[in-house]
C-alpha cells in the first residue's frame, strides 16, 4: 500500500505560502523589519516550514491577524459544527441513496428506474450552492417551515441542520444512487446469483442476502471517500446558510487575507483529509479479499 | 445460403414496416436516437457565448442604483405598447426634463438635477416607464440587468472551460500515451503521480492558491483557468493508457514498428488516433464538472475578479438578497444548472453511442 505513504506526505499541503503577502499594512520600514524577524521570515522557505510544522504539532497555530485570538481555539471551536454537518450528510446521503439505487437495479426498466437515474443525474448537474439557495427560497421564505440559516444553540436543535444536510447529501445521494445500482446490476447478472435462483431461493432472499452484500464492496469504499470530500468541501454549503463551521470560517480567512488563521484551517483540513483517505485504503484491502494478496 | 434469403426477407419486412410508419413515429424515433435538448442547449450556450454582445440586451457592466434590485419586467406590468398612440413605450420613457433634470452636457457628471425631489421622481419615472425589453430577469444589487450578465456570463465561462478543458486534454493525453507506450518505470511513476493528485482536495488548494493572488493582484482570470485546468487533466491519463495498452498489441503498431517507425511516429500517427473516442468521450462528461467548478469557485470569492460576470459570482451578489430580490441568484444559477445537466446528458449519450465498452467511465 505505497499510496498511503505517497498520501501522508501530500500533507504538506499545510501550505508556508502563506507565509508571504505580509505587505501593506502601512508598516515603516523600521517596523517592517523587525515584523519579518519576528515572523521569521527573513529565513529561507525549508527551514520556516520546519518550524511551522514543529509549533503546529505543539499545538500552537499562531495568532489570527484580526484579533489577535490563538488559532487554534478558533479551530476547535469550529470543527464540532463541520464535523456535525458532515457526519449528517453523510448518514442522509448513505441512508437514501443506496437502497434507491438498489431498487432502482432490481426494478431496471420501469418506471422507478428512470426516475431514479433522472434524480441521478439531476443531482450530479445541480450546483450545489444554488440549489441551497433554491431550498432557502422554498422552504425559508415563501413557506417559513424552515430557518435560513445559523446554528441552534444546542447540538440537537436540528431544524437549522436539516436544510443544509439535505443540500450538501443532494449530489452524494445521487452519486450512491448510480453506483449501488451499476454495482448491484453487475453483480445480478453472476452466476451464483443465478445459481441461488435455479436451486429456488425465494427472490427478496436472493436480493438481500446474497447480491447486495456484494454489490456493496464498491459503495462503501467510495463513502469514505464521500466523507472525507464532505469535509472538505462543506465549504459551499456552510457558506450559504452562514452555518458556523471551518469551511465558512476559512472563507472569511481568505477574504480578510488573514493568513494565520487559514493556516490553521487547511491544515486541519488536511489531517482529516488524510486521515479518511487512510481509513479508506484500509477497509477497502480488508473489505475485498482479492486485495489481500497484492 | 438458405440464411442469406432469410436475412434478405427479414430485412425486407422490416424496411417496409419503417417505412409504412407515419411521419409522426419516424419522428419520435429520430428524437429519441439524437439528444436533442441537451444539444439545443449547448447550441445556445455557444452562441450566447460567442455573441453575447449583440445579444445582451444592455450593457451588462452598466451600474444604475436606480435599478437596484428592480423587479423582473418580464411578464409583469408594462404592457408593451401605449393603447392611444400604439406607439411602445420604448419612446415614452421618461426624460430627464420633465423632471427639472438634465444630463451633464459633458457627460461625466450624470444627472443634474434642479432639486432632490425631481431627481427621485425622474428615477422612480424611470423606472416605471423601462421598455419591456429591458431588465427582463430584473436588475441585481448594483443594479446591472441580470440577463446581460447571464449573457456575458456565459461568454466567461465558455473561456474559462475550454482553455482549462484543452490544456488538461493536452497534459492527460501526453502523460497516458507515454505511461501506456513507454510502460515499466515510467508508467509506475506517472500513475503515482496521478494518484497523489486525484487524492488531494480541490477545493482547499483552490482557496489557497486564490487567496494567494487575490490579494496581491495579479491576473486573476488566468490563475481561475489555471486552477480549473489542474482540476481536469487528471481523468484523461487513466483512460488513455488503458487504451494505449490495448492499442499497443495489435497488428497495425507491431508493423510499424517492425518497419521501423520511431517511437514518435508510432506513437502520434497511430496509436493517438485509436484514443481519440476515448478523450473526446472524457472530455464532454467531464466539461460539465469543470464548469460547476468553475462556478463555485466563484461563489466563493476565489474567481473570477469584477466587474466581469461569471455565473457563480452572479449567485454569490445575489446570495443576500434572497428574500426581496430572488432574481439575482436564482437565473444564474439555473443557468449554470441547465448547462451542466444538458452538457452530462449529451456525454452520456456520446458514450454509449462510441463505444458502449466505454461505459466504465465515470
Amino acid at each position: 500500500m505505497a499510496t498511503f505513504f505517497v498520501l501522508v506526505l501530500s500533507r504538506g499541503s499545510g501550505d508556508p505560502l502563506l507565509l508571504y503577502a505580509n505587505s501593506g499594512y502601512g508598516l515603516t520600514e523600521e517596523g517592517e523589519r523587525v515584523l519579518r524577524e519576528k515572523l521569521g521570515l527573513n529565513k529561507p522557505v525549508p527551514i520556516q516550514y520546519a518550524y511551522w510544522l514543529g509549533r503546529t504539532l505543539r499545538g500552537d497555530m499562531g495568532e489570527t491577524i484580526l484579533d489577535r485570538k490563538p488559532v487554534a481555539r478558533i479551530v476547535f471551536q469550529k470543527l464540532p459544527s463541520t464535523l456535525q454537518l458532515a457526519a449528517a450528510s453523510w448518514i442522509l446521503a448513505t441512508i437514501v441513496g443506496v437502497p434507491l439505487g438498489v431498487l432502482s437495479a432490481v426494478r431496471r426498466g420501469t418506471f422507478f428506474d428512470y426516475l431514479g437515474r433522472s434524480f441521478a443525474l439531476l443531482g450530479q448537474a445541480v450546483p450545489q450552492f444554488w440549489l441551497g439557495l433554491v431550498f432557502i427560497l422554498i422552504f425559508a421564505v415563501y413557506l417559513d417551515w424552515l430557518p435560513a440559516g445559523l446554528k441552534g444553540e444546542s447540538a440537537w436543535d436540528i431544524k437549522y441542520l436539516i436544510l443544509p444536510t439535505i443540500t450538501l447529501a443532494w449530489g452524494a445521494m445521487a452519486g450512491y444512487l448510480r453506483l449501488t445500482r451499476t454495482a448491484m446490476l453487475e453483480v445480478l447478472d453472476s452466476e451464483y446469483i443465478r445459481l441461488a435462483r435455479a436451486k429456488g431461493v425465494a427472490n427478496s432472499k436472493v436480493i438481500w442476502k446474497h447480491a447486495f452484500r456484494n454489490a456493496l464492496i464498491q459503495p462503501l469504499t467510495a463513502s469514505t471517500l464521500i466523507l472525507s470530500g464532505f469535509l472538505t468541501g462543506a465549504v459551499l454549503v456552510e457558506t450559504i446558510f452562514a452555518w458556523p463551521g471551518m469551511g465558512d470560517a476559512a472563507i472569511r480567512a481568505v477574504n480578510n487575507n488573514d493568513f494565520p488563521l487559514l493556516q490553521g484551517f487547511v491544515f486541519f483540513f488536511t489531517i482529516l483529509f488524510v486521515a479518511t483517505t487512510f481509513i479508506t485504503d484500509i477497509l477497502y484491502a480488508y473489505i475485498d479479499p482479492r486485495i489481500r494478496y497484492d | 445460403m438458405t440464411t442469406n434469403k432469410e436475412s434478405s426477407s427479414v430485412s425486407e419486412a422490416q424496411v417496409k414496416r419503417v417505412n409504412s410508419r407515419s411521419i409522426f413515429s419516424k419522428a419520435l424515433y429520430f428524437m429519441r436516437r439524437w439528444p436533442l435538448i441537451p444539444i439545443l442547449i449547448m447550441v445556445v450556450l455557444l452562441v450566447t457565448g460567442i455573441f453575447a454582445d449583440w445579444i445582451a440586451p444592455v450593457d451588462e457592466l452598466e451600474q444604475n442604483l436606480a435599478f437596484r434590485n428592480m423587479a423582473p419586467t418580464w411578464g409583469k406590468a408594462n404592457p408593451c405598447c401605449d393603447p392611444e398612440t400604439g406607439l411602445p413605450y420604448e419612446n415614452q420613457e421618461a426624460k430627464p426634463e420633465q423632471f427639472g433634470c438634465e444630463m451633464d452636457p459633458e457627460g461625466v457628471g450624470g444627472l443634474n438635477c434642479d432639486s432632490v425631489r425631481g431627481r427621485s421622481e425622474y428615477m422612480r419615472a424611470k423606472k416605471e416607464s423601462l421598455p419591456r425589453r429591458k431588465y427582463i430577469l430584473g436588475g441585481d444589487n448594483l443594479g446591472r440587468d441580470v440577463l446581460s450578465r447571464i449573457v456575458h456570463g456565459a461568454r466567461i465561462s465558455l473561456q474559462v472551460v475550454a482553455i482549462a478543458l484543452t490544456s488538461g486534454i493536452i497534459v492527460g493525453t501526453l502523460m497516458g500515451l507515454v505511461a501506456g507506450y513507454f510502460g515499466k518505470w515510467v508508467d509506475e511513476v506517472l500513475m503515482r503521480i496521478v494518484d497523489v493528485w486525484i487524492a488531494l482536495p480541490f477545493i482547499l488548494i483552490a482557496l489557497v492558491i486564490a487567496q494567494r493572488f487575490l490579494h496581491s493582484g495579479g491576473a486573476s482570470f488566468y490563475v481561475v483557468v489555471g486552477l480549473i485546468a489542474l482540476l481536469a487533466w487528471t481523468p484523461f491519463v487513466r483512460q488513455v493508457r488503458a487504451d494505449v495498452l490495448s492499442i499497443r498489441s495489435r497488428d497495425y503498431v507491431m508493423a510499424a514498428r517492425t518497419a521501423g517507425a520511431s517511437h514518435m511516429r508510432v506513437i502520434f500517427r497511430h496509436i493517438l488516433p485509436g484514443t481519440m473516442s476515448t478523450v473526446l468521450v472524457i472530455a464532454s462528461l467531464r466539461v460539465g464538472q469543470l464548469i460547476l467548478a468553475e462556478a463555485s469557485l466563484s461563489f466563493l470569492g476565489a474567481g473570477i475578479p469584477d466587474p466581469i460576470p461569471a455565473w457563480g459570482k452572479s449567485v454569490k451578489d445575489g446570495k443576500d438578497f434572497i428574500e426581496d430580490a430572488w432574481w439575482i441568484s436564482f437565473w444564474p444559477g439555473f443557468a449554470i444548472f441547465l448547462v451542466v445537466m444538458a452538457l452530462n446528458f449529451f456525454g452520456d449519450w456520446l458514450r454509449d453511442r462510441l463505444d458502449p465498452r466505454l461505459s466504465q467511465i465515470e
